[in-house]
């Protein structure tokens, strides 16, 4: 049996040069090829080292994917489609780096072997081969992919959160997102922070980017201003928008001991006058 | 009364409650629900959700969107085998809670759905069942 499959590793060996430049005229004038996204210089040579890699293979112990001495091809091909959903290529464009070689790899069979019966086992088992493996690129491919979103998902929790100084003694705390416990730990510390480092007698926390505020969120706002007080400083809650209102109002929250506004406009004249501020038109006739 | 959709989601984690949120928001948009409405699901949903995630111990989300001759409906069932509620009277009163939270989670949850049932055994889990209605 091995001797009969080495066959597809000897024809191979003898027309490696060949089948490497039809493969790779064939990746290039193909409707997956990517010239925008790769070099052709680093697709020829990933090509090169992926032919030698698969000539050894099949060479030492015939085609099998799941043999041990096929780990050094799958690693090579994990690292080909790691690149490739970094460079922005999709999964089948990837997959293509793999399915492509079937062409000059049946072109050279068919052209060297005569016996029927043996050209359509090595299709067969070359075809299976080369199949298994690009599933395994696409395999690989949504690995690296997941690992790309979840870091993304982690950079997202460290999304700054600024607070703004607005005016002397007024500072705003624009909120976005989700306020899960360990971002709002963050917030508030920055609140606080900044309070103690402008001396700030007002805090604005604008809840506009929140999309759901429960009980949780109302129980963390709270908090905030709770400690934001226990420093002398008075938090006005703005962008309570009317759906969140009346939800709040269901929920049984009691916002009562805080001050609330539907905007931030709002809240700032609030701020402006509580601190003696006033905003006068200058130079606008009445 | 028909069932328009009929899906599960798992609850496990905080990014779980998250997901449950969205997806809740998701089927309110695509069954027509006004902004005042949508936010009223969603916000009972994430309270249960996240009571299905801490006291629970973790669970499952069934969402059902249903279709009557007058009116659609999104039914939200979550479930755990958690350790159950004890005292299922005092666990419905506003300010009560187990936990560190503001215990109006579950009252809550019922204001702001039109239909509310709950079943809870202990040592076995429980069970809440929302449904609200699309005003048309």
């Amino acid at each position: 049996m091995a001797e009969q499959e080495s066959k597809v590793a000897q024809l191979l060996k003898k027309h490696e040069q060949d089948v490497l430049q039809k493969w790779l005229s064939y990746q290039m004038s193909s409707m997956t090829w990517r010239a925008d996204l790769m070099k052709e210089s680093d697709l020829r040579e990933q090509s090169r080292e992926f032919l030698q890699l698969f000539i050894e293979v099949s060479q030492q112990s015939g085609p099998g994917a799941d043999a041990a001495a096929w780990k050094s091809a799958k690693e090579m091909l994990a690292e080909v489609s790691r690149s490739r959903a970094m460079q922005g290529f999709s999964p089948s464009e990837t997959a293509m780096f793999v399915f492509s070689l079937k062409q000059p790899l049946f072109d050279t069979l068919r052209r060297e072997l005569n016996d029927v019966e043996e050209l359509s086992r090595e299709v067969w088992s070359t075809t299976t081969l080369l199949d298994k493996l690009g599933l395994y690129t696409v395999e690989a491919y949504q690995q690296s992919r997941e690992s790309v979103i979840a870091r993304q998902q982690q950079e997202l929790l460290e999304l700054s959160t600024p607070v703004v100084q607005l005016w002397d003694h007024i500072v705003a705390l624009p909120l976005i997102g989700t306020l899960d416990s360990a971002r709002t730990q963050v917030v508030m510390e920055r609140l606080l922070e900044k309070v103690v480092q402008t001396g700030a007698s007002i805090a604005i926390i604008d809840i506009t980017g929140v999309p759901t505020v429960d009980t949780l969120v109302a129980q963390h706002l709270l908090k905030t201003v709770a400690a934001a007080r226990l420093m002398g400083a008075d938090c006005i809650i703005s962008g309570i928008r009317p759906q969140i209102a009346q939800t709040i109002v269901h929920l049984g929250v009691n916002l009562a001991d805080v001050i609330t506004k539907a905007t931030l406009a709002d809240a700032f004249a609030v701020a402006l006058q509580r601190t003696g501020a006033r905003v006068t038109r200058v130079g606008v006739k009445e | 009364m028909v069932v328009l959709k009929d899906e599960s989601a798992p609850i496990r984690s905080s990014i779980d409650v998250m997901r449950v949120r969205q997806i809740v928001r998701e089927w309110a948009v695509s069954l027509g629900f006004s902004l005042v409405d949508q936010t009223k699901v969603v916000t009972a949903a994430s309270e249960l959700a996240r009571n299905t995630m801490v006291y629970g111990g973790g669970g499952e989300l069934r969402m059902e969107a249903l279709n009557s001759d007058t009116r659609r409906g999104l039914r939200l069932t979550f479930s755990d085998q958690g350790p159950g509620i004890a005292d299922m009277e005092q666990a419905m009163k506003d300010g009560f809670s187990t936990g560190a939270g503001l215990g109006l989670g579950l009252g809550g949850a019922k204001r702001l759905a039109n239909e509310f049932a709950i079943d809870s055994r202990p040592g076995q889990g429980t069970t809440v069942t929302i449904l609200r209605w699309n005003k048309l």
